[in-house]
């Protein structure tokens, strides 16, 4: 058993509509940045968790993010990375 | 008959809905900690508004995983009734009793105040004492209350007639003006396929006594009792 960091991105499912990623995406046009199309503002969770392989830390993490971390209704995640922390 | 008022770690609206049953229609109420495994026989069980667990992650997410869920999540199966006000609806969705989810409101802001909404269905066991098409004054209190499903979700939701409650304007037309939080099609409550399980946001167990204003949230209490009885 080693011990790995998991770091997961979840963010609003493209669809499902994002007032605070509005918000901030106006408050980026009104700093200048118009190159700014869209913004969502999601979560970032990070997991130390204890596992054989990396890929069984990951495989962990995703069985998490499905029956807790993330709602898949209205949201979207994503192993973001896997390291020893 | 017996109401079983769930209580979680931030409940807030629990002693309010104690007072709707036994002061607002004269039966008797328990009140049953999150960490019970036990119903202690309750004929009706309510998910209370507040904030459980703090709203941690997204509200209602710990809450699911509550001991007494387990309990409630059979007594839903073998078809019994479950009033999910406010946070409690938040948690239903959470758990699965219904579908969908309920999001940050479209403006941002916190909502308190007093809104309208029509009973779109008077079919259910929560609603038979209303008139067709009655419009309430019901208090919101949520900073999450955006009702969203996916758009097959809606759909069967609307073709089964499951909309219980929509938001309304004061000429009682579900417009966006009338749509505090940005719920899609004006949803403010839903109801399980099988009849037995009511999710809302608004506050019925808050309009239940005339000295806070008109009595609108009583009848969904009394509907429960005929029904129940009968």
């Amino acid at each position: 058993m080693s011990r790995f960091r998991v770091s997961v991105h979840i963010v609003p499912r493209m669809g499902v509509l994002d007032p605070q990623g509005h918000a901030v995406a106006d408050a980026l046009h009104s700093l200048g940045f118009a190159q700014v199309r869209d913004v969502r503002v999601g979560r970032h969770v990070v997991v130390d968790a204890d596992a054989d392989t990396p890929e069984a830390a990951g495989d962990a993490v995703r069985t998490m993010c499905e029956r807790l971390l993330a709602n898949p209704v209205i949201e979207d995640f994503e192993i973001a990375s896997i390291a020893r922390p | 008959m017996r109401f079983g008022i769930v209580t979680f770690p931030g409940s807030n609206s629990d002693i309010d809905a104690y007072q709707a049953v036994v002061d607002g229609i004269g039966e008797e109420a328990v009140m049953l900690w999150h960490k019970a495994h036990d119903l202690e026989g309750a004929d009706v069980v309510v998910l209370p508004g507040g904030f459980a667990y703090g709203d941690y992650l997204r509200a209602g997410a710990i809450a699911r995983f509550s001991p007494i869920m387990r309990e409630v999540c059979a007594f839903a199966d073998r078809g019994g009734r479950v009033l999910a006000i406010c946070n409690g609806f938040q948690i239903a969705c959470e758990a699965g009793l219904l579908p969908g989810a309920l999001v940050r409101n479209a403006g941002l802001m916190f909502l308190g105040e007093s809104i309208r909404v029509r009973v779109a269905s008077t079919e259910t066991a929560f609603t038979n004492a209303y008139a067709p098409g009655q419009i309430l004054r019901l208090p919101i209190a949520h900073g999450d209350g955006r009702y969203v499903a996916d758009p097959c979700v809606i759909e069967l939701l609307e073709g089964e007639g499951r909309v219980v409650m929509r938001y309304v304007d004061a000429a009682g037309d579900a417009t966006t003006a009338g749509n505090p939080n940005g719920s899609t099609r004006n949803i403010a409550g839903i109801i399980n396929a099988a009849g037995n399980v009511l999710g809302l946001m608004p506050h019925p167990e808050r309009a239940a006594d005339p000295l806070l204003g008109a009595p609108d949230g009583l009848p969904m209490f009394e509907s429960l009792v005929a029904r129940v009885a009968a």
